[in-house]
């Protein structure tokens, strides 16, 4: 039975891929993203990976989703249809079939049991200060790869926002529609309560920073989009502070041992487990408030194109 | 079959469908999606590969590579939509100023 649900999700995920690239109306295609995207994150849970399908049901499929989905309403103006069918190419699908072939030979080539890197970060998770070993992984013993990922994002909004400077106004339209802003007000606490929980779980259990900020950006989305909050904007003290918080608590915790004689992110093992969950705190406003910033806020009204005449 | 070989081969397949959509496609928004199916792909083999241990609990360090390749994506992606938005907006004020002479008011409006 297992090895059925195993067989049809691996069979679902790039026949839904093909369909993707393969329709013809764009809406459709990110539509069917959004479904590959759910899948996906089934097929992590059944890899036995909660970490990554919370993820990537939050960030990977509902705020791409969301944010692919917006960008249509942006660029439909070019004419979609005829451009996003793919040029025919028989040697494509040929390409296709003789790399799926090679990649997957050399998948088989790869020997059957192989413990990785599980038992040495069991043996050294005692010092870690968290019992979670994803979480231990990822804020202690490779601490660089989340720093550096927060500069990215850092610097994928400051990139966003660079491009297109100009934040849109909210139009008013949304806000008169009470069935969006009732469902906002009832989704809030639940939100912020399920942020909470998510943070704190990371300790010893699958959650995190990462989770937790995806949760709060999906509601501050649900709330730029019912007009009930602006578009946050770079110039807004606030907004940099919530911006900047984790990284520069990262880097300060990062580099505090080297005045210590020790090394960079070495944190002193007594303390490494209050140590991460503050990092983590700060971590979910940064991420919570980077994602939301790659919102361009609501589109405006077509009569406002009219002014590059 | 094992589990996992199941879930690589599929994290493959996804991985040249995704190549070849990123190279056969012109529309910048199916770009986007073929690159994100691409990672998606990576990320898969990735995740199956940290599941071969013998027994117990699957290998945490893959896994903690792949919520920051999830993380890192998605920023990618949203500097790719902020790019196709400046680009449709470029698009947009073009198509528009043919209807004045574009050499006797070259300043713009």
């Amino acid at each position: 039975m297992d090895g059925l649900l195993d067989g049809c999700l691996a069979l679902c995920l790039p026949l839904l891929a093909y369909l993707v690239l393969r329709t013809e109306s764009l809406s459709q295609a990110v539509v069917l993203f959004v479904a590959f995207g759910l899948l996906s994150a089934l097929g992590w849970a059944r890899l036995e990976a909660p970490d990554i399908a919370l993820v990537e049901a939050a960030v990977g499929t509902g705020l791409t989703g969301a944010l692919l989905m917006h960008t249509l309403s942006w660029t439909e103006e070019t004419p979609p249809d005829v451009r996003a069918r793919a040029r025919r190419r028989p040697w494509a699908l040929l390409a296709m079939a003789a790399l799926t072939l090679l990649l997957g030979w050399a998948v088989l080539a790869l020997p059957a049991d192989s413990p990785g890197l599980g038992l040495e970060v069991d043996a050294r998770r005692e010092d870690s200060g968290v019992k979670h070993p994803v979480t231990a992984v990822l804020l202690n013993f490779r601490g660089y790869d989340t720093l550096l990922e927060i500069a990215v994002l850092l610097v994928a909004a400051l990139g966003a926002r660079a491009v297109n400077p100009r934040s849109e106004r909210a139009s008013s339209e949304a806000a008169k529609d009470p069935l969006t802003g009732e469902l906002f007000r009832m989704m809030t606490p639940a939100l912020l309560l399920v942020a909470g929980y998510l943070v704190w779980v990371g300790d010893h259990g699958p959650g995190g920073a990462f989770q937790a900020g995806a949760i709060l950006a999906g509601g501050g989305v649900v709330a730029i989009l019912t007009s009930r909050m602006g578009t946050p904007r770079m110039s807004s003290l606030r907004v940099r502070w919530a911006l900047l918080t984790g990284p520069l608590l990262f880097i300060g915790v990062a580099v505090a041992p080297l005045f210590s004689g020790g090394r960079l992110l070495e944190f002193p093992e007594k303390y490494a487990g209050t140590l991460i969950f503050i990092v983590e705190m700060a971590l979910t406003v940064t991420i919570a408030m980077v994602l939301l910033m790659f919102f361009p806020g609501t589109r405006p009204p077509r009569t406002g194109r009219g002014s590059a005449r | 079959m094992n589990p996992w070989l199941v879930y690589a081969l599929s994290g493959v397949a996804l991985f040249s469908v995704g190549l070849v959509g990123l190279f056969s496609h012109q529309h910048v928004v199916k770009r986007i999606l073929a690159s994100n199916i691409t990672g998606s792909g990576v990320l898969l083999v990735l995740v199956a590969l940290a599941r071969r241990v013998p027994s117990g609990p699957p290998d945490p360090v893959p896994h903690a590579l792949v919520l920051t390749g999830i993380v890192v994506s998605v920023s990618s992606t949203a500097l790719g939509v902020a790019l196709a938005r400046r680009m449709a907006r470029l698009q947009a004020e073009a198509t528009h100023s043919p209807e004045h002479e574009p050499r006797s008011d070259g300043e713009g409006p």
